[in-house]
């Protein structure tokens, strides 16, 4: 016999013409997520609704209208965008990156694109640091929300204070807001947010990623200084400092951000590094660390989040999963498109979430793991000065001998600029040519006298 | 906020008026997205040139390089300065295996140009 109640449509784990998803978090995860899944369900002729909670205003310059980060969009992600029809536009690039210099203090080399191009964007997140005078460009964050409220999806802002499930639909609210029903809830809300301890409180078993702290610091200099300076390099430090497993100084318009990565990164590493000689040596001379135009310390997940999906709820970006140390934008648009599609075409059941998104998650996952070793290996050239001459003096060759294939250079090229997966990485760094090269130059660094072309 | 004239700083590469961004015949392995200004689209034969359209801002140009192997059915060649961005044939094929949404753009472009060839086909023929 039939069932005298059948299930309504609605009532089913998936999205149908009404349904109304919530996005907790406008950053770069959450506007990508609803970018797609109202544009997924145009293409599938389905009406639904799509609402941004998101408290920050990115039209503000300083921490206020800031989500912290390098700013750097990667060679892959900016070709990713533009075939999805999304242009960066010249009001939010402020500089287009076409070589990255490396210091160390065996010397330096600069790396040139493989391609003729600019291909790598450098932004801010915000309107800029707290000491902005001219405002020149607009917010990378603004002008993802605003292509997702050109989509048609409602901003609202305000801080989400309350989540629950209340018979099996997500309900949330805003200080001093009524509760709000929802059919699908997506939490972009990154790893520094208080609202993380919330979905824990849900109990479906989700824990947030692990993290530690970074370190970001602006420093105004001027366009034109910038452009004599660091003109449109990013430059990367290899540095035998404690702790630090990453640093690099990134031009800005008006500015350069110095970004810091590295195990529980203090007062005294940071003037480590920027008293140290590669770096004065690639500021202004008259360049002194302080006074500073803006600072931040924000986490970075080193660990992917456990359980990121249940019924009716997912988590993108930062807070389910990012690639470590690098590319977290790219990461928030392929965790977002994932998202999106498989509520669209899939349903928004636990069980769809774990056959259509999780192995997008586990993929990144996978990756990361050699990434750590990848790190691992950078680590011991860090801490091996014969290495470091060796590295400098392949790569300074395969830079100035033309036609010479760019084994190191691509190697670094990816590792740095974040567009290559690890594991793409990892196995050029395994090719023969790779490691008979590098072989020799180890050889002629350690016994210096006997150098002579392989 | 910045102007719109071509900035040389941001993302992509500048090209002058009437130089050429890729030519018929040769082999390719990128498709183009104008970000700022015009592109001729020609065919050359024997010292003549066609001009089959002018492509703008946002626009996808030899995308069928991506798809199939052979070498360029046409030249792009820059109307004014125009800046054009490029996307690499490898990585986008291989992003598209694992979502092949990221194709659904240029499909899109390819069916309007098959629209438009049918429309120009029936214009000659009646
Ligand atoms: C030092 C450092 C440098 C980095 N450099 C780069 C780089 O150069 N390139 C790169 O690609 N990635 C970089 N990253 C990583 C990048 O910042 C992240 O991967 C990216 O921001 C993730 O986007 P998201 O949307 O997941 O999270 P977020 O950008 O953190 O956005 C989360 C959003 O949620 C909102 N939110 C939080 N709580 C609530 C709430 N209760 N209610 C409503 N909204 C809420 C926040 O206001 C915020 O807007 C860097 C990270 C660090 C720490």
């Amino acid at each position: 016999m039939a069932d005298s109640n059948p299930p309504s449509r609605q009532d089913q784990l998936e999205l149908v013409d009404g349904s109304r998803v919530a996005v907790i978090g406008g950053g770069p995860a959450g506007s990508f997520t609803s970018y797609f899944l109202l544009e997924m369900a145009e293409r599938a002729d389905l009406d639904i609704e799509v609402e941004i909670y998101e408290p920050r205003d990115f039209s503000c310059p300083a921490p206020g209208g800031c989500n912290m980060c390098g700013g750097i969009i990667s060679e892959t992600l900016v070709q990713n965008l533009a075939a999805e029809g999304i242009n960066l536009p010249d009001t939010v690039v402020q500089r287009g990156i076409e070589s990255y210099v490396l210091h160390m203090d065996v010397g330096m080399v600069r790396i040139e694109t493989p391609v003729d191009e600019k291909r790598i964007a450098a932004v801010y997140r915000g309107a800029g640091p707290r000491d902005i005078q001219v405002r020149k460009w607009g917010s990378f964050d603004h002008h993802l929300e605003g292509l997702a409220e050109a989509r048609g999806a409602k901003v609202t802002r305000g801080r989400v204070m309350e989540i629950s499930m209340d018979n099996g639909r997500p309900s949330i609210s805003v200080k001093g807001g009524e509760p709000q029903a929802y059919d699908l809830l997506v939490a972009a809300v990154g790893v520094n947010s208080p609202a993380l301890k919330l979905f824990k409180e849900l109990d479906f078993g989700y824990q947030p990623p692990e993290t530690t702290k970074t370190f970001i610091r602006e420093y105004f200099l001027g366009e034109e200084v910038i452009a004599e300076i660091l003109g449109d390099s990013m430059h990367v430090f290899l540095l035998n400092i404690p702790r630090l497993e990453f640093a690099a100084i990134i031009p800005k318009g008006d500015y350069a951000s110095v970004c810091l990565l590295g195990e529980a990164i203090d007062k005294d590493l940071v003037d480590a590094f920027l008293s140290s000689d590669e770096v004065r040596g690639c500021m202004p001379d008259d360049w002194a660390p302080d006074p500073r135009s803006c600072q931040c310390s924000p986490k970075i997940a080193v660990k992917g989040a456990i359980q990121p999906y249940g019924d009716r709820i997912v988590f993108v970006g930062d807070c389910g999963v990012t690639r470590l140390y690098k590319d977290g934008i790219g990461a928030a648009y392929k965790t977002a498109k994932a998202c999106a599609t498989t509520a669209v075409f899939e349903g928004v059941s636990e069980d769809a979430f774990r056959r259509h998104y999780a192995p997008i998650l586990k993929t990144i996952l996978r990756d990361n793991a050699i990434g750590k070793v990848t790190f691992s290996a950078t680590k011991l050239v860090q801490m091996m000065p014969f290495a470091r001459r060796a590295m400098l003096r392949m790569t300074q060759k395969e830079q100035s001998i033309p036609g010479r294939h760019k084994d190191i250079s691509q190697v670094l090229w990816d590792m740095f600029t974040g567009s290559a997966a690890y594991m793409e990485i990892f196995t050029r760094a395994i090719h023969p040519r790779f490691l008979g090269r590098l072989s020799w130059e180890l050889l002629a660094a350690v016994a210096p006298g006997k150098r002579s072309q392989p | 906020m910045r102007k719109q004239s071509i900035e040389k700083g941001a993302l992509g590469k500048v090209y002058q008026d009437g130089e050429f961004i890729t030519r018929q015949g040769d082999v390719g392995q990128v498709m183009y997205v104008v970000q700022q200004g015009k592109v001729e689209v020609l065919m050359e034969k024997e010292g003549h040139e066609t001009l089959l359209r002018v492509a703008g801002e946002g626009e996808f140009l030899g995308e069928m390089a991506i798809f199939d192997h052979e070498v360029r059915s046409a030249s792009l060649r820059a109307k004014g300065e125009v800046k054009v961005l490029t996307i690499d044939k490898k990585n986008f094929l291989k992003r598209i295996h694992i979502d092949p949404s990221l194709a659904f753009r240029i499909v899109q472009t390819m069916s309007q140009r098959v629209r438009e060839l049918g429309d120009e086909v029936a214009r000659l023929k009646g």
